[in-house]
């Protein structure tokens, strides 16, 4: 196994002069008498990225994150200080600010010694020196060749190719250090195509913790392109949406996005130590129909929501959330753990050095049910099929969710119809999954572009859900 | 070369400021510097430095206190009309010669662009105008606790039914920007910028609702008082619980003046070159022409003193000026940068970057004219989700607010949704209310439209 713990001392600590005396020294400023929960955290992140649109190499970036961000923990309160310096004056600098939360005294001292290691998900070469660059810009002009070539109606097609590649060494308070390098790459497309004087967009795309050559495999960079032209076209011949609460079949993948907003933030362990979330309290109780069972899993090898360890340190692991419809678990960072009485779930997460980690989703899914989809679709007299979804949002007090959708369908007499314009969702977190009479059996996972936002930090995540019938939701359409 | 001026105890109020915005020039001019030994045929730059405080508390105890301090450098280099960029928060000489060689190195790779390339020499902004936007405030985390806490106890102590909170949050921050490019512009201004918030939340035997209120300010002491901020968030929270649904119908619907902005910036979105260009906005080839009715003026003041969205020039340097977007109605003007004016065969309208100041002129009734007015239909106070479609201008996103029955608000409202499409939402905007005074560098008063599809039970 190789050392990650060695290549992130080599590039993070030694560039800098820094050595684990320093750590030590830092984490004895930051450990005063009333700390119960204290840590360092160093990153250093490059990204590239290649745009194309009118079918010419546009923009091409390079960028370089690096920092350290040093945390102090007493009870409820939470001392925070970061640098883009790493360098020893900034590092105690920043120690004693954060432990300023506290009154002052002495210090413990710390050992530091490497944390017990972890098989990492992925493979820790650099994605950015994954493909020749010529062969990056190949990418961008054989997808855009794919779209354009599809049908004569496209008109704009824009790619965008990003690799990223993030080197983190985390200094728990008890001394343990412990390393983790992050690959990151994805692959998005969109198209304008136009017909009649009517334009459409679609978008469609991918990625994974690999290296580039995952976007060639299978030439699926390819069939993103190829998606992105069927829904534009697809949503050409659209026709208005309907408005009201009917029984709507979502797909298999990315329409799990539902399970993000309607259960997943609810179920942070930070809204549930503060009472704020429509979920607390609600433990063992039923909050789905018992065909649901709910998973967050952030040790899934490659994937674009999984973390080796998290941002904290601890291993990341299979949580089960719900478990045949009674609520079974929450997702939980150190903190709220120990407030809580609880393991850390190894969902500890953070943007960057630059902000402080909570709880947050990895890949959450549901698990496969037992129902053929085509015989989900027959089910239905008259209803709502959506297959592709945009983004969602959830206000975890009132339980309100919404998701919208960007590729749809009318079903009528089991029969999948006429296409229809994007439109709204809108449910009650935790009512939804009570209304769940359907369970297929094609789990899939989304293709690996999903991004969560919460307080203003944005991490990687994924989401996954089998085709599923859901009775009463509400459909934001115009007809 | 100096090093970064940098000091936790001093962090808040610069009293180095000079020296700071001398030292972020001379990044940007190493920058260009670089830039030319490597034999770019034009640069342009930009470096700013940011130091502040975050303090939080809850249920009248400290929880954060964040010190906050961020760089950032990002250099353009053009080899002809090829293009390209790199960024770092690592300000060190060493970075600056790293980021701009591997700006270089992309723009290797990079296809020509007839388009691309800096804005015109002559439309810099050689005097910019001190706008007044540097306030700094130099308070302790002691002293910000105090006040956090006088404004989550003024909400948490007006109503019992105020239970739970999510705390009340101090955020400050001072700093310098500085853009130049290799036509010899270069200019920076130091500014400020300060927030309180507080998010509470109640209950009651319908269930509980959470809701928020802030005050954003340049200058610390424009601030709205603490308490003021606390009782408003209270009183909106308050007023959600017991939120029905409604049937699902047509009935006209007033965008409540803190949520109008969302509406105006969605417009804004539609007459931004890019999405021109594109052929990707519900707004292509309106130029001229009436998208709104009559009565409707929209404008931007980038030069407004003490604005919270002020800036002297755009982020291609390009003198900013105050102009309509639409008046009489009728669209005045796109929203481009020199490249998408370029594409489009205009003259930049100095919005690299995007409008300063945005204004919609206000009428001359409030909201409960309004209400009365309506007579029958939504008061939208909260929107959800991103259901918005730029190329066709379909509308469709979750609300919450208040039924107004008889000219006078009935109940609070909750999951339902709202949807038509932007073109007639616009041309079907009836009135505009003079409650202005929300939060934000969006200048609005509520927005009474006479007609959309609401969806519920």
């Amino acid at each position: 196994m190789t050392d990650t713990l060695a290549i992130a001392r080599d590039l993070i600590l030694s560039p800098h002069g820094l050595s684990e005396t320093d750590i030590e020294q830092a984490l004895s400023l930051l450990s005063m008498p009333d700390v119960d929960l204290a840590d360092i955290y160093f990153q250093h992140s490059r990204l590239e990225s290649w745009a194309l649109e009118d079918g010419i190499v546009k923009e091409g970036a390079f960028s370089i994150e690096k920092g350290v961000g040093l945390r102090a923990v007493s009870g409820e309160k939470t001392g925070f200080a970061y640098s883009d310096d790493i360098d020893r004056r900034h590092l105690m600098e920043a120690a004693r600010a954060a432990s300023s939360i506290v009154r002052a005294g002495q210090g413990r001292h710390i050992a530091v010694k490497a944390a017990a290691r972890t098989a990492p998900l992925y493979t820790f070469d650099d994605p950015l020196r994954s493909l020749e660059r010529e062969t990056k810009i190949d990418i961008l002009r054989r997808v855009d060749a794919e779209a354009r070539k599809q049908d004569p109606r496209v008109t704009q097609v824009m790619v965008s190719l990003v690799a990223a590649h993030e080197v983190v060494l985390i200094a728990a308070g008890d001394g343990c250090l412990s390393a983790d390098i992050r690959p990151l790459v994805r692959l998005n497309v969109s198209v304008i195509a136009e017909h009649n004087g009517r334009r459409e967009q679609g978008g469609s795309g991918g990625g994974a913790r690999d290296l580039l050559p995952f976007l060639l495999d299978g030439d699926r960079c390819l069939e993103f392109a190829r998606e992105a032209v069927h829904q534009a076209l697809v949503n050409l011949d659209a026709v208005p949406a309907p408005a009201g609460t009917m029984t709507v079949v979502l797909g298999p993948g990315w329409p799990g996005v539902l399970l993000h907003e309607a259960v997943g933030h609810g179920l942070e362990g930070d809204f549930n130590r503060k009472g704020s979330s429509a979920f607390a309290g609600r433990i063992g109780e039923r909050v789905a129909s018992e065909l649901c069972t709910v998973v967050d899993d952030g040790a899934m090898p490659g994937r674009r929501g999984s973390l080796s360890i998290d941002d904290e340190g601890t291993p990341t692991q299979r949580t089960v959330l719900i478990e045949n419809g009674i609520l079974k678990g929450y997702l939980q960072d150190r903190l709220n753990a120990r407030l809580m009485g609880v393991a850390p779930t190894g969902n500890g997460r953070r943007e960057s050095y630059a902000h402080l980690p909570m709880p947050r989703m990895t890949n959450t899914y549901m698990l496969a049910g037992q129902t053929d989809p085509a015989e989900i679709i027959a089910s239905v007299d008259k209803g709502l099929y959506a297959v592709n979804f945009g983004g969602g949002q959830v206000d975890i007090t009132s339980g309100k969710f919404v998701f919208s959708a960007s590729e749809a369908y009318l079903i009528e007499n089991g029969k999948i119809g006429r296409p229809v314009k994007g439109a709204t969702l809108i449910g009650n977190g935790p009512e939804v999954l009570t209304r769940v009479t359907l369970v297929g059996n094609d789990l899939q996972l989304d293709k690996g572009v999903g991004v969560c936002g919460k307080e203003g930090q944005s991490v990687p995540v994924g989401v996954g859900q089998p085709t599923l019938r859901v009775e009463q939701l509400t459909v934001g359409g115009t007809a | 070369m100096k090093t970064a001026p940098d000091s936790y105890e001093n962090k808040v109020l610069d009293p180095n400021m000079l020296e700071q915005q001398a030292f972020i020039q001379q990044v940007v001019e190493d920058l260009l510097k670089e830039a030319r030994r490597l034999g770019a045929d034009a640069a342009e730059a930009a470096a700013s430095q940011d130091a502040g405080l975050s303090v939080n508390v809850r249920l009248g105890e400290l929880e954060t206190v964040e010190y906050t301090r961020d760089n950032n450098l990002g250099i353009t280099v053009y080899f002809g009309k090829r293009k390209g960029s790199a960024n770092t928060s690592d300000l060190s000489p060493q970075a600056i010669r790293e980021t701009v060689g591997a700006a270089c190195d992309i723009a290797r790779y990079t296809t020509d662009d007839p388009y691309s390339g800096l804005a015109d020499a002559g439309l810099m902004a050689v005097d910019p105008p001190d706008l007044d936007l540097y306030h700094p405030w130099p308070i302790d985390p002691a002293a910000a606790a105090e006040m956090a806490m006088r404004c989550e106890e003024a909400g948490r102590g007006y109503d019992a039914r105020i239970h739970n909170s999510e705390g009340a949050s101090l955020n400050t921050v001072a700093g310098i920007h500085v853009y130049g490019n290799s036509q010899g512009f270069i200019g920076g201004y130091p500014s400020s910028r300060h927030s309180l918030s507080c998010a509470l939340i109640g209950r009651d035997d319908s269930g509980m609702q959470r809701d928020y209120w802030y005050g954003t300010a340049r200058d610390p002491s424009r601030l709205t008082p603490a308490e003021e901020i606390g009782v408003t968030a209270a009183q909106r929270t308050l007023a959600r619980l017991g939120a029905r649904r409604l049937p699902t119908q047509s009935a006209p619907v007033i965008f409540r003046a803190d949520v109008a902005p969302s509406l105006l910036r969605t417009f804004v979105g539609a007459i931004r070159g890019g999405a021109l260009y594109r052929r990707a906005s519900f707004l292509l080839d309106m130029l001229d022409r009436q998208i709104f009715p009559s009565f409707v003026r929209i404008h931007e003041n980038p030069l407004l003193r003490g604005g919270l969205s002020s800036s002297p020039f755009d982020n291609e340097g390009v003198a900013t000026s105050a102009k309509n977007l639409v008046s009489d109605g009728i669209l005045r003007s796109y929203v481009l940068d020199s490249y998408s004016a370029r594409k489009l065969g205009m003259q930049t309208t100095a919005n690299a970057g995007g409008v300063h100041n945005l204004a919609i002129e206000s009428g001359e009734r409030g909201l409960s004219d309004l209400v009365r007015e309506m007579d029958r239909g939504l008061v939208v106070t909260e929107m959800m989700g991103q259901g918005v479609n730029r190329v066709t201008g379909d509308f469709s996103r979750g609300a919450a607010g208040f039924w107004v029955e008889g000219g006078e608000i009935a109940y609070p409202v909750e999951e339902i949704t709202i949807a038509g499409n932007l073109r007639d939402i616009f041309m079907g905007l009836s009135a505009v209310g003079n409650d202005t005074d929300i939060p934000g560098s969006v200048r609005t008063g509520s927005w009474l439209i006479d007609q959309m599809t609401i969806a519920g039970d």
